[in-house]
């Protein structure tokens, strides 16, 4: 069966008032694909998670979910759109006056009408998922940082979205906990069959994970490469993408 | 007599019981095991699993179960839940509860299987349904099989149940006892005042070593800080002082009004502001404006981790970030104040001339007269002293601020109150010396 395309970007430049960051993006992410944004510092990759969750318009172009161009419908629709995604900041994003309970319980008393007793099994599943059974009532100041990215990811699932978003989910965890992490994602997209966009320069992880990706080249200012990382790490013709997956030992 | 195999139709009547009897409405055709059908909103169960389970009432809720679960024995010591339907966020469905009931109501149980082929979808509740049951059914020494649960699931059940709760992890909320909590406030309260003095002593010494000319901080931060106390204050200065000496003046004039003795408002206006007035309102609003931005800075400076870079760097952080924000504060509070009164007694003007119809250079001549060099200087020194506190409370909370983004918040919120509380307490202690004195 062909895989129905999820999310597309057509054209889109983006970029902070007159400086342009990117230009001429153009790409697809599958249905069930884990699909990773790479590039080096300062590419832009952060900015187009932005533009792809509702976060910031795009300078041009469009972003299509299934047929609906993403920026072209009514806010309103967006921010229900917006409902449907799970998004795993940097640094986890807690809210940190609000116990993990309460900031994953949060979504769900937002956008279902949920009895507060579902909610708090929910919630106990959604930490237990992520290895953080019991740490219900701990504020975000009182876990390790790597437990305070797992309580974003119980977060960013607590409404079963059909698309996740990840923003440098190894940044500052240790070697194992980012393993685990990426072991966690995987789990993920193989147990629910979420599609999942990744922006990473991680290279274990991208090479762990990654079915799919996009080189976003800081010199050239659009994207270089397309394609299976592995595969392009062996075969892409373009010196920067080669570099940067061989960490410039290729 | 119902024959094994043959299909029963319950007809569902909305808001009561389900019919007591069973329609007369047999349907002879053979239907494969375990499949529900449903006719317009009826239900259509086999004869079998409708007189083991339904015996001889069904109420609304019991047909709704159905429409999710059902059983079959499959051995003596083993029994197949059957899950059917929509099992996802919104769609209304069993709790684990009343699946145990029923396990619990067949003897002999020790294992139980599932058989989804009837599930249509599925998500978290499913899951949490199922992670109940395991929880519940595990207790009773009965053994779940997950084989039939689909697979999605079944890894996310294995995941949840993975990483067993870390022993001692949960928080256990108990009462405090009254005199423990008393005691706890005690150890809290000394700690803070401990905290308080080494901050006053540290923030004394790096004033000593600024007057010897030994303070190690930057003089643009000085001066920026000056700009943002001084002439950035102005607007909201001039706004309240004025409208606080046309209040000062309109409730005199209403006393004053009835001796007759009018004029004497600029005595009023121009005492009360030079002498008090005017430090206190200035230092309120230096305490909203600028000390709780102080403890804003310096709170979210002590959450990026920066004042540890400083230290670690042999910088002292009361030396580079307290002592130009507290001389920026000494610097700018007297000015403010002058400017202050100057406005409040031009808000008495208004009053006097609108209101009363005094003529403005009398009004002037008498504020002048009512004015000495003491209360002007009386009221220098509130604003100095003010200025002081101020950037002390902002800079102290900010200091003590914690790592996250409501420590912030509170840092702020704390830094405006110790600054008003403070600002009171040292007018009250500065009248009464004055008192003593005699000034």
């Amino acid at each position: 069966m062909t895989p129905v395309p999820e999310i597309m970007v057509k054209d889109l430049d983006m970029g902070y008032g007159d400086f342009v960051l990117m230009r001429d993006l153009n790409f697809t992410v599958r249905r069930g694909d884990i699909f990773v944004v790479m590039g080096g510092s300062g590419c832009g990759k952060s900015t187009l998670l932005k533009i792809l969750v509702g976060l910031k318009e795009p300078s041009q172009g469009q972003v299509f979910y299934g047929d609906v161009s993403f920026w072209e419908i009514d806010p309103q629709d967006r921010e229900q759109m917006m409902s449907r995604f799970g998004i795993l900041y940097q640094s986890g994003a807690l809210w940190s006056s609000m116990t993990l309970a309460e900031n994953v319980a949060l979504p769900l008393e937002q956008y279902t009408t949920l009895q507060p007793k579902q909610i708090r099994e929910i919630v106990s599943l959604k930490l237990a998922l992520v290895g953080l059974a019991g740490f219900e009532d701990f504020y975000p100041s009182e876990i390790s940082g790597g437990m305070r990215k797992r309580a974003g990811l119980a977060r960013a699932m607590a409404l079963d979205p059909d698309i996740l978003f990840f923003d440098e989910p190894s940044a500052g965890l240790d070697p194992v906990s980012a393993k685990m992490l990426d072991d966690l994602i995987l789990e993920l997209r193989e147990s629910l069959g979420s599609t999942v966009v990744v922006v990473t320069h991680e290279l274990a992880s991208i090479f762990a994970i990654a079915t799919n990706s996009v080189y976003l080249d800081v010199e050239t200012r659009t994207m270089t490469a397309m394609g299976n990382p592995k595969k392009l790490r062996d075969e892409s013709p373009n010196p920067n993408v080669h570099k940067f997956l061989t960490r410039g030992e290729g | 007599m119902c024959q094994n195999g043959a299909l029963t139709l319950l007809l569902p009547s909305v808001g009561k019981p389900y019919p007591r009897r069973v329609l007369p409405c047999r349907l002879s055709q053979r239907y494969p095991f375990g499949s529900t059908l449903r006719l317009f909103g009826a239900l259509i169960v086999r004869d079998a699993e409708y007189h083991a389970i339904v015996k001889d009432t069904i109420t609304m809720e019991e047909a709704f179960v159905q429409t999710k679960f059902r059983f079959r024995r499959l051995s003596e010591d083993s029994l197949s839940v059957c899950l059917s339907g929509r099992w996802t966020l919104g769609e209304e469905v069993p709790t684990a509860e009343k699946l145990e009931r029923r396990v619990d109501a067949e003897p002999g149980v020790r294992r139980v299987t599932f058989d989804t082929a009837e599930l249509s979808g599925w998500d978290s509740t499913l899951l949490t349904f199922l992670l109940g049951l395991c929880h519940n059914l595990t207790k009773k020494g009965i053994q779940l099989e997950g084989e039939g649960l689909p697979d999605g699931a079944r890894r996310l059940l294995k995941l949840a149940t993975a990483v067993p709760e870390r022993a001692g992890a949960r928080k256990a909320f108990k009462r405090e006892p009254f005199f423990a909590m008393v005691g706890g406030s005690a150890i809290r309260f000394y700690r803070s005042l401990v905290e308080m003095l080494d901050f006053l002593g540290q923030s004394t010494v790096a004033l000593l070593r600024f007057l010897a000319g030994k303070a190690a901080f930057r003089r643009s931060d000085l001066s920026l800080l000056l700009q943002e106390c001084g002439s950035q204050a102005l607007p909201i200065v001039s706004l309240i002082s004025l409208l606080v000496g046309l209040i000062l003046g309109f409730v005199g004039a209403i006393q004053l009004r009835m001796f007759g003795a009018e004029i004497f408002v600029a005595d009023i206006v121009a005492i009360a502001m030079v002498r008090v007035m005017g430090a206190i309102m200035t230092g309120i609003i230096m305490a909203g404006r600028t000390g709780a931005a102080f403890a804003a800075q310096i709170g979210t400076m002590q959450v990026n981790e920066e004042i540890d870079a400083m230290k670690t760097l042999g910088i002292s952080p009361v030396e580079f970030l307290v002592l130009p924000r507290m001389l920026a504060l000494i610097v700018m509070m007297p000015l403010l104040c002058v400017y202050a009164d100057l406005m409040g007694i031009l808000g008495g003007v208004l009053v006097g001339v609108v209101m009363l119809g005094l003529n403005p250079m009398e009004y002037m001549n008498r504020t002048q007269e009512a004015l000495t060099l003491t209360t002007f200087g009386i009221g220098i020194f509130h604003g100095a002293v003010f200025g002081v506190l101020v950037a002390m409370a902002g800079c102290l909370r900010g200091m003590q601020c914690g790592r996250s983004a409501s420590d912030v918040g509170y840092a702020a919120t704390s830094a405006v109150v110790t600054s008003i509380i403070a600002i009171i307490l040292a007018t009250a202690i500065i009248t009464f010396m004055c008192e003593v004195l005699g000034i």
